[in-house]
């Protein structure tokens, strides 16, 4: 009986335990610095036990549903043997989760409309909508590439550390070369693209291929893809504004 | 009550259209390139199931609870007013050690919300997995916590100094590329990936009305344009203390293993 019970809460007390700092933080800040009534307690209240419970349910589905999918893929994938048909979907599913990702839409939509007011595109809707557009694709390929590309190393056991390096290398390069106003969107752009449900799926695939490749170890080789996803936008976003 | 449903029902909608196009590759490349059978396929499904509405209930929740706390915090951390203790008080008298208030505010809160972040704690519990427990999934969060927290209070900072932005990006390039050559081999891949994963859904919107906040207050400052960047700091830093975390475990391995030495002896 305890036990049932404990197996039923205990993921509940995960929960809590991870958002324990939050209300330690805003607890403090509130009541010691800022020292204004809270409004609305009870709609504070009741989101805290909607995020409880929706970063259980979350952390549940994770187990049962994105690691082993990833990862079942994965191995298909390695079994297959078909190094192109992983190349497109590595493509296909960093491409597709960040052209519709809602943080890069929004940064996009900014961006464009700080452009707009500097005079370095017209100041219509049109050309507004088309720049955010252009953008969100240019980052979308940036991911996509860079999932294909994280995807490879893994395959051939290149070392991650000269990449990334000689993308930062790259950025540094780059950024004064670049107009003033596209480098701060630029680096942001790295940060915007990997969402919730893309991060843990990459990592399954990661994981999932290093094991099932003989030679690979998943610690060294099975991460390191999203890091990919976070220069490559970078790199992408300042060659645009230096090319456009 | 229907208020707070409508709600949720619309971040529930919002979540499923998100997670829509993942669900249409992983969907088409199962079942006409792989075509295999899926194993346990339901409780597969199951788990998605799970992952949409777990992540609606909880942006939902986000949505009611924290970011309006959070963007109301933001706002009086960064007034003026508050800043100096007095009611007349501009933003031009202020220097910039006066916004200490502010920068312990973005080291304490990004380090609070990228614990809690999802994204975050899913790759923290596959290292934990992989690594057999030597990376262990809580030690790793609290190691990227600390990043975050150092890199929005540094983001914070150069706004109100005014430092480009390319110098402190730079300046971190270095630290890494100069930790990555001392660290211990195994956790560079992970420290690496610990950059991206810190701003997602919690960290984000906290951030944004952080450095819109901030940037509004400062004379001299776009919103638009100094408002950005602040993503970028944050990305940066839990690589740095990713690595260190796992440097220092290391340096005391090896004086464990010296004192042991010297006491056989």
């Amino acid at each position: 009986m305890v036990r049932v019970l404990w197996s039923i809460t205990a993921p509940f007390a995960g929960s809590l335990r991870d958002l324990f700092p939050i209300v330690v933080v805003v607890g403090f800040f509130q009541a010691l610095v800022v020292r204004q009534p809270i409004p609305e307690v009870g709609a504070i209240l009741v989101g805290g036990l909607m995020i409880i419970v929706g970063l259980t349910l979350f952390i549940r589905g994770l187990d049962m549903g994105l690691f082993p999918l990833g990862e079942a893929m994965a191995y298909a994938f390695a079994c297959k043997g078909s190094a192109s048909w992983l190349f497109a979907f590595a493509f296909a599913l960093g491409f597709g989760t960040t052209i519709a990702e809602p943080a890069l839409v929004a940064v996009a939509g900014e961006a464009a409309a700080t452009m707009a007011r500097g005079g370095l595109i017209d100041n219509t809707e049109d050309a507004v909508a088309v720049y955010a557009l252009t953008l969100r694709y240019v980052v979308a390929l940036a991911v996509g590439s860079a999932v294909l590309l994280g995807v490879l190393r893994i395959l051939k056991g290149w070392p991650l550390h000269h990449i990334v390096i000689s993308g930062y290398v790259i950025v540094i390069l780059i950024t004064p070369l670049a107009p003033d106003t596209i480098v701060g969107i630029a680096y942001d752009a790295g940060g915007v693209t990997t969402s919730t449900i893309t991060v843990p799926l990459i990592t399954a695939l990661g994981v999932g291929l290093a094991s099932s490749i003989e030679g690979r170890n998943p610690i060294l080789d099975g991460f390191g893809i999203i890091a990919f996803a976070s220069v490559m936008p970078i790199i992408f976003v300042l060659a645009f504004g230096i090319l456009v | 009550m229907s208020a707070m449903l409508d709600e949720l029902s619309s971040t529930l909608l919002s979540t499923l259209r998100d997670v829509l196009p993942i669900a249409a590759i992983l969907f088409v490349f199962q079942f006409l390139v792989l075509r295999r059978r899926v194993q346990h396929a339901g409780r597969v499904l199951l788990g998605f199931v799970y992952v949409v509405l777990g992540l609606g209930f909880f942006l939902a929740g986000l949505e009611k609870a924290l970011f309006p706390l959070g963007r109301l915090m933001a706002e009086q951390l960064t007034d003026p007013a508050f800043l100096t203790g007095m009611t007349d008080a501009t933003a031009e008298t202020l220097r910039w050690h006066d916004y200490y208030w502010v920068y312990l505010f973005a080291l304490a809160i990004g380090f609070a919300t990228a614990i809690a972040e999802p994204a975050l704690i899913a790759v923290a519990m596959k290292a934990s997995q992989v690594s057999g427990g030597v990376v262990t999934a809580w030690g790793l969060r609290v190691a990227v916590g600390l990043g975050a927290g150092i890199g929005i209070a540094v983001g914070a900072l150069r706004i109100v100094t005014g430092i480009p932005l390319g110098y402190v990006v730079m300046a971190a390039y270095a630290l890494v590329i100069l930790q990555t050559f001392r660290a211990p081999r195994s956790i560079i891949p992970l420290a690496y990936d610990s950059g991206g994963v810190t701003t997602s859904t919690v960290t984000v919107p906290i951030v944004a009305a952080l450095g819109l906040g901030l940037a509004t207050t400062i004379p001299g400052r776009d919103p638009l344009i100094d408002g950005f960047g602040m993503i970028a700091t944050t990305c940066l830093f839990p690589i740095i203390t990713v690595m260190t975390y796992a440097q220092i475990g290391q340096w005391q391995a090896r004086r464990r293993a010296a004192r042991e030495q010297a006491e056989r002896r």
